[in-house]
Order: C-alpha cells, then sequence, then structure tokens
C-alpha cells in the first residue's frame, strides 16, 4: 500500500543525528575544508559508540544464524517477515549527517562501502569475522577499492592481480587503486577494512574477478598518493599500491562457488554492492541539497523575503520560482531514494531505481547548491559562509559510484531492454 | 512504515481503467481530437468503471470511501489514454469532491446520490476567468448577500460540458473570499454561450457562461454560511491534474521509446545511440520524479495535512515537465512527430494546456 510514513524509530534517530550534526560537524566545516587531510577528531568520537550499537544489532541475526546451522559456508538466510528496517534507517542517517557536512560524513569510523559489500557477498562466517570489529575497541573505517587508472567506468578491465599461493594457501595481490575514499584510516590509521576487486584471470574478463577483504596494517600495502579535491576535503581520497600483499584464502569475499575461475558470480556479487551503496551516495546528495535549499530560504526571510506558496504561477519572482524549483528537485531526488530503498527493505530489485536515484540526486544537488550560492549573491561565494563549500561537496555526486553517465546507461538499457551489444 | 506499491484493490482499479484506455479510448480519440466530438458510449464505458461513486460514502448511495491516492492512480491511468476523454469521465468530481469535502449534511443529501447514477451526472463548475492575470484566489466574478439570497455576477470560461449541464457549481468573489455556489443552469440571467477554441483537448466541449445578477438562495453556499476552504478544494484537483499530466507524459515516452526501437537509420534502431536512449532515460525519471511527488501530495490530502506547499511545488514542477517530456517524444519522431498521424503532437497540445488549467478545477 502506498505509504510514506516514516517510522518513530528513524524520526528519533534523525533526532539524534541533526544534533551531532549541529554540535560535531558544522562548527568544523570551514576548518576542515581549508586544512585538508585533517581528521574530524570530534565527529569521530561522538558517532563511534553510535556505529558499535548499529553494528552489534546487525550482526546479531548472524551470529544467530551461524549457531543455529553450525554451517558458515551457505548462503546468508533471509528468512525476514517483514521489511528490514535497517537499511531504511542507514539512508536516513547519511541524509542527516550530509546534511550536517558531506566531507565529516565520509570520515564516519563505520564499514562504509566495505562493509556493504561484505554484507551483500560474504558469507555469514566473513560477515562476523570482518564487521565484528566495528562492535568493539578504538575506532574503525571501511573502503572499497574498485577504481584504477586505466579502470574508471569501465571496471571490468581491471588489471590488478590475485594469485593463489597454494603452498600457504593465501592471495597474493598486486596492482594500483585509486580514489579510495577512507583508504588511509581504513588501512593505516585503524585496523580497518578495505575490499579490493582483482582478477584472477586477466583473460577471462568479467569472469574473472572477485573481491578480496584486506585488512588494517597488511604489509605490503602502500598509500602512493593523498589526493588534493574540490570538496568533500576532509575525507581522505587515496591511490593505494599493493606489492605483494598477503591475505588469507578465506578472505575471497562469498561462497566456493565464487572462488571457482570461471564464473561471473563474483563480479556479479560486487555489482551488487551498487544496488545499496547509490541510494546511500543519493542520500548524500540529498542531505547537501537540503543543506542548502534550507539555508537559502532562512535567509531570504532574514531579508525579509517570505515565500507565499498560495499565489498563482504568473505572480512569482523569479527567486520563488528558483526555490520552488529547487523545492521540486530536492523532493524527487529523496522520493527517487526513498523508493530505491523501500525496495531494498522489501527485499525486491533495484537495479534500475537505484541508478536512477543516484543519477538524478547527483544532477539535482548540483544544481540546487549552484543555484544557492548564485541566489545568496556575495554572500553566496564568500567563505566565510558555506554555500560555497557545499557546492564543491555536491559535484562529487555526480561522479563516484558511477558517473551520471554510466547511471543514465544503466537506466537506458533497462527501459529499452537493451544489453552491452546494442547500448554502448 | 514506506511503501510505493498499490494494494490490491488500486491494481484491479489500475488495470481495469487501463483495459479501458487501450481497447477504448486509444481506438477513437484522434477521431475525436478532429471531429471536437467524443463518442457518448465511450464516455458510458469509462464512467461505468466506477471510479467516482467507489469514492461516495454508502451514506449517499456510493459503495466506499473518498482517497485522493486512489484518485491520482485513477487520474494517471485515464489521462495516459486520452486527456480530453478523460477529463469529460471526471467532469462529475468537480462537484462531487468538493462537497465532499465542504458540502453541508443537506447539501450532500441533495447531490451525493446523483454521482452514483448509472450515467453521467449533469453537473459541472466554473472558476477559470478570460483574464491574462487569472487568480483563483482573487476572482473577479462577485456574489453579493441579498436577504435570503445571494447575487452573481461575472463571467467564466473553459466551463466543460456547460451546454449540457444541468447544475454548475459557480466560484465567485465573496468579500474577498473565494466561495462556491450551487447554480442552476437554466436560471435566469445565466447564458451559455460560445463553445471555446483550445490549443489541445479538442474533443472535449467547454464554454463561456456570463452571469447577469443571477439569484440563488443563500442555501446554495457550499459548506452554508462558513461557506469553504477554497484552497483545500484547489490543493485535491491539483494533485488529480497532476497525475493527469504524469499520465500524459508517460503516453508521450512509450510510444517515443518504441519507436526508437522500431525507427531504423543508419542501419540500426535510433535507440542503439546514446543521444535518443539518454533521452528516453531522463524522460522515464521524469516521469517517475513527478509521479512520486503527485503520490507523496495525494498521501499528505489523505493524512489530513494541509499540503498546499508540497501541492503548489509540484504543480508548478508536473506542469513544465510534461511539456518538457511530450516536447521530447515529438523530437524522437523527427518529422513524424510533427504529422498528425502520429499521437505525439497531440499530447505536446494537450501537455501545454495544464499550466493553463492550474486554478481551473477540471478535475
Amino acid at each position: 500500500m502506498i505509504d510514506f510514513t516514516i517510522p518513530d524509530f528513524i524520526n528519533n534517530q534523525q533526532q539524534l543525528i541533526k544534533m551531532v550534526a549541529e554540535q560535531a560537524m558544522r562548527p568544523f566545516s570551514r576548518q576542515l575544508d581549508e586544512h585538508e587531510h585533517e581528521r574530524p577528531n570530534v565527529f569521530v568520537d561522538m558517532t563511534w559508540p553510535f556505529t558499535q550499537e548499529m553494528m552489534k544489532r546487525g550482526l546479531k541475526s548472524v551470529e544467530k544464524s551461524l549457531n543455529g546451522n553450525g554451517n558458515g559456508s551457505s548462503a546468508p538466510k533471509k528468512e525476514r517477515s517483514g521489511p528490514d528496517y535497517s537499511t531504511l534507517a542507514l539512508i536516513f542517517m547519511i541524509e542527516q549527517l550530509s546534511w550536517g557536512d558531506a566531507g565529516q560524513y565520509l570520515c564516519l569510523p563505520h564499514p562504509m562501502l566495505g562493509g556493504a559489500a561484505v554484507q551483500s557477498a560474504g558469507t555469514p562466517e566473513q560477515q562476523v569475522r570482518f564487521l565484528k570489529r566495528f562492535t568493539e575497541g578504538k575506532p574503525k573505517w571501511g573502503a572499497m577499492a574498485i577504481t584504477e587508472p586505466g579502470a574508471g567506468s569501465d571496471n571490468s578491465s581491471m588489471r590488478t592481480t590475485a594469485v593463489l599461493d597454494e603452498s600457504t594457501n593465501e592471495w597474493i595481490l598486486n596492482g594500483e587503486k585509486i580514489f579510495i575514499t577512507s583508504g588511509k584510516l581504513a588501512l593505516e590509521e585503524s585496523d580497518g577494512i578495505c575490499v579490493v576487486w582483482a582478477t584472477v584471470d586477466p583473460k577471462a574478463g568479467r569472469a574473472g574477478i572477485k573481491s578480496f577483504v584486506v585488512e588494517g596494517h597488511t604489509p605490503g600495502v602502500n598509500i602512493a598518493k593523498q589526493e588534493h579535491k574540490l570538496g568533500i576535503r576532509a575525507s581522505d581520497t587515496v591511490a593505494l599500491h599493493f606489492d605483494n600483499v598477503r591475505v588469507p584464502y578465506d578472505n575471497l569475499l562469498g561462497s566456493a562457488e565464487v572462488a571457482q575461475k570461471v564464473s561471473s558470480k563474483g563480479f556479479q556479487g560486487a555489482m551488487k554492492t551498487f544496488d545499496s551503496s547509490r541510494p546511500a551516495v543519493a542520500a548524500s546528495a540529498v542531505g547537501i541539497a537540503r543543506a542548502a535549499l534550507e539555508f537559502t530560504i532562512e535567509t531570504l526571510k532574514k531579508e525579509g523575503i517570505v515565500l507565499d506558496y498560495t499565489k498563482p504561477k504568473h505572480a512569482l519572482t523569479a527567486v520563488e520560482r528558483d526555490i520552488m524549483e529547487m523545492e521540486a528537485r530536492y523532493k524527487s531526488a529523496w522520493l527517487l531514494t526513498l523508493r530505491a530503498t523501500a525496495q531494498m527493505a522489501h527485499g525486491e530489485s533495484n537495479r534500475l531505481e537505484a541508478s536512477m536515484c543516484k543519477y538524478r540526486a547527483g544532477e539535482a544537488v548540483t544544481w540546487i547548491t549552484q543555484k544557492a550560492v548564485e541566489l545568496l549573491g556575495p554572500l553566496g561565494y564568500s567563505r566565510d559562509m558555506l554555500a560555497e563549500k557545499w557546492m564543491r561537496d555536491a559535484k562529487i555526486n555526480d561522479i563516484y559510484e558511477g558517473t551520471k553517465q554510466i547511471n543514465q546507461l544503466i537506466v537506458a538499457r533497462s527501459i529499452l531492454g537493451y544489453g552491452r551489444r546494442e547500448l554502448k | 512504515m514506506l511503501d510505493f506499491r498499490l494494494d490490491e484493490e488500486q491494481q484491479m482499479l489500475v488495470s481495469a481503467i487501463s483495459r479501458f484506455a487501450s481497447e477504448k479510448v486509444r481506438k477513437v480519440y484522434r477521431d475525436a481530437e478532429e471531429d471536437g466530438v467524443i463518442p457518448a458510449e465511450v464516455v458510458q464505458a469509462g464512467w461505468e468503471i466506477g471510479v467516482l461513486p467507489t469514492a461516495i460514502p454508502e451514506a449517499y448511495g456510493g459503495f466506499g470511501e473518498y482517497s485522493a491516492v486512489t484518485g491520482v492512480l485513477a487520474a494517471e491511468e485515464f489521462a495516459w489514454g486520452d486527456l480530453a476523454i478523460s477529463l469529460n469521465i471526471m467532469v462529475p468530481n468537480l462537484v462531487a469532491i468538493p462537497l465532499m469535502l465542504a458540502g453541508t449534511d443537506e447539501q450532500k443529501e441533495t447531490y451525493l446520490p446523483g454521482f452514483c447514477d448509472e450515467r453521467l451526472p449533469k453537473m459541472t463548475a466554473a472558476l477559470t476567468e478570460p483574464k491574462i492575470q487569472f487568480d483563483p484566489h482573487h476572482l473577479e466574478t462577485t456574489a453579493v448577500s441579498d436577504g435570503d439570497d445571494y447575487i452573481l455576477n461575472g463571467s467564466k470560461v473553459y466551463v466543460p460540458l456547460a451546454g449540457n449541464a444541468e447544475l454548475i457549481l459557480v466560484y465567485a468573489n465573496e468579500n474577498g473570499r473565494t466561495q462556491g455556489f450551487f447554480v442552476p443552469a437554466d436560471s435566469a440571467g445565466l447564458t451559455i454561450s460560445g463553445r471555446d477554441k483550445l490549443m489541445g483537448i479538442k474533443a472535449l466541449p467547454t464554454y463561456k457562461v456570463a452571469l447577469k445578477d443571477v439569484r440563488v438562495p443563500a442555501a446554495n453556499k457550499l459548506g452554508g454560511p462558513d461557506g469553504c476552504n477554497f484552497q483545500a478544494i484547489l490543493n485535491h484537483s491539483r494533485v488529480a491534474l497532476g497525475a493527469a499530466a504524469v499520465g500524459v507524459a508517460r503516453a508521450g515516452y512509450e510510444y517515443a521509446r518504441e519507436y526508437a526501437k522500431q525507427r531504423v537509420q543508419f542501419g540500426e534502431p535510433i535507440a542503439h545511440r546514446q543521444s535518443i536512449a539518454f533521452m528516453l532515460a531522463d524522460m522515464a525519471t521524469d516521469i517517475d520524479s513527478a509521479r512520486l511527488l503527485v503520490w507523496e501530495a495525494a498521501w499528505l490530502l489523505d493524512n489530513g495535512k494541509d499540503a498546499t506547499r508540497e501541492i503548489t511545488v509540484m504543480k508548478n514542477y508536473v506542469d513544465q515537465l510534461v511539456v518538457d517530456v511530450t516536447d521530447r517524444a515529438v523530437q524522437a519522431l523527427g518529422g513524424y512527430g510533427y504529422i498528425r498521424e502520429y499521437p505525439v503532437e497531440l499530447w505536446l497540445r494537450n501537455a501545454r494546456g495544464f499550466a493553463t488549467f492550474d486554478g481551473l478545477s477540471m478535475i
């Protein structure tokens, strides 16, 4: 039944996160933007207990299923009677944290994308082994390494290799990965995890690609470069070199079937991560859009400009028209995001809708934040305020987790019933 | 809990309308447009689906409860078939929904059972006035209290099916507030003249209506002495119009998509080209965006929220979006898009009407 009711527990959660955003994020936004690569300590310390709680709750059912059948290698059983509220709660949390500060949000001590990959492709045993660390001890981070200098959107042409050393039963990883969000936090500054995509057979194309978990402080992992970026400067983005990095056999995500050399199961499993990560990026985009929109409306109000929603269109000022369009684009991007999330929560396929919300939200936040800077005039362009920062932060959502164009391509193929052959 | 799926009843309703739209409406809509006449049996078949009677409470002869969400689902599906024909079928809503929202018990008892009839009730509404800067909150048609009566003066346009109507709900300015008055079509001083000549929806007859010292009893004022909350009526009408716009946009998009898959140039279907495929992807995303805005607005109304802000934002956005989508549909067909043998030019003309219908309680 069509229903837009947000569960009470999420509303309560949002109030709490808003407080975090106002007290631990916004006051440091400017400082962290101007001092790139500084770690947002206040935010990290304040949110780590929250992550631990959330991860504990999430792992409880996995652990129960493990103890129940004692068979860790079978695929996770999804025996839910109702919707998966944790997925929904996460998307709302990301929106509100990004409203606070999108750069700091990416430094959330949390498994993030790496965790999403482990959850969607890992066995229950692997989920416990790799995610349990996020319930205890010092703050930890998760990351995901896909992109390579020669493999951006075309990630099936990646060159990083994984070779099995049968004498030790370990995988040996070699190669170069770039644009890894929180790579430094996950691998060098904590005992976190980084999910690395690599090929076990470079001639096999997609079928050879598998994902491996590399744990923090593993020898042979070098941080080659820390990028300087247009926005989200609080977040570390690194290039990684893997130089004979050895990981245990069981760090390959998925069941034995996935480990078999010629099977595209691994690649499909990895691609499945996008079905949940794209709505997450969209939610982050929407959070920034809301921040910019609310700030613009409040600032106008202080100047005595109050919007009248009962006026006919011809009587609206240019500013009122702009604000109303910003509202429509913000709200529709959010609803598209919630739809893709609700499908996930109900256990339905959402490939098309995930790409749709991601590309539309990236496009919307880019336009909305640019419009905010424009409408705010000299205040908008000034570094005394945050609007210009939000505009720079926003743009990443048009690019990562699949550029706008790649997601449009996925939508186009889906609505036309085409594959790679018909539509390149 | 957030959910974007139709329930079983809604699915049944939508598929019934979808069948009607593709099997009946799509067979006659082009001739209806060219001739300016909608076949009576098609209107009758659409009316018999019974969307309105299922929205009227049992106490008044219906069998259901009014829901804006169900209303928008129906409106999109009807409008996908053809806008003019769907508006014709939904004209009675112009009176029934304000009655349900604001009518006194006596007014409901008098008029509502008439909407559960097997034939399309002969009731319509008059709101729009012939001026450039039309504002439904500042009407020029006036209602002045005179003893036990009201006296109405002014002129209206775009009054659908007025030529055949027995009762017209006329909106007029009473001391600065827009209020509704039930006016029998044969009242002294009321003249129905000249069918409007419009850019689109040519199949639907709409008329100019002039009121000169038209006298109605005070009891005919919608909502009794306190009147009605006109903004609420407008809001309900606007979500339905928004949904109809989504239906028109979807018609254009689906046609363009199928055309692009068939049309071969340079040895392969034009849909194989990113310039066409990406345009279609954008159209699909636009339509989903618009639909979700409409659904949310309707849901807010069903939950007793005011929603004026959400509805204004949605309506302004969707009015432009439906033009953009149908324009791209024309573009996708190239030269054929401009030819009246193909439907897309009709949808572009119809789409442009939504910005003008704003404030006109067409549905």
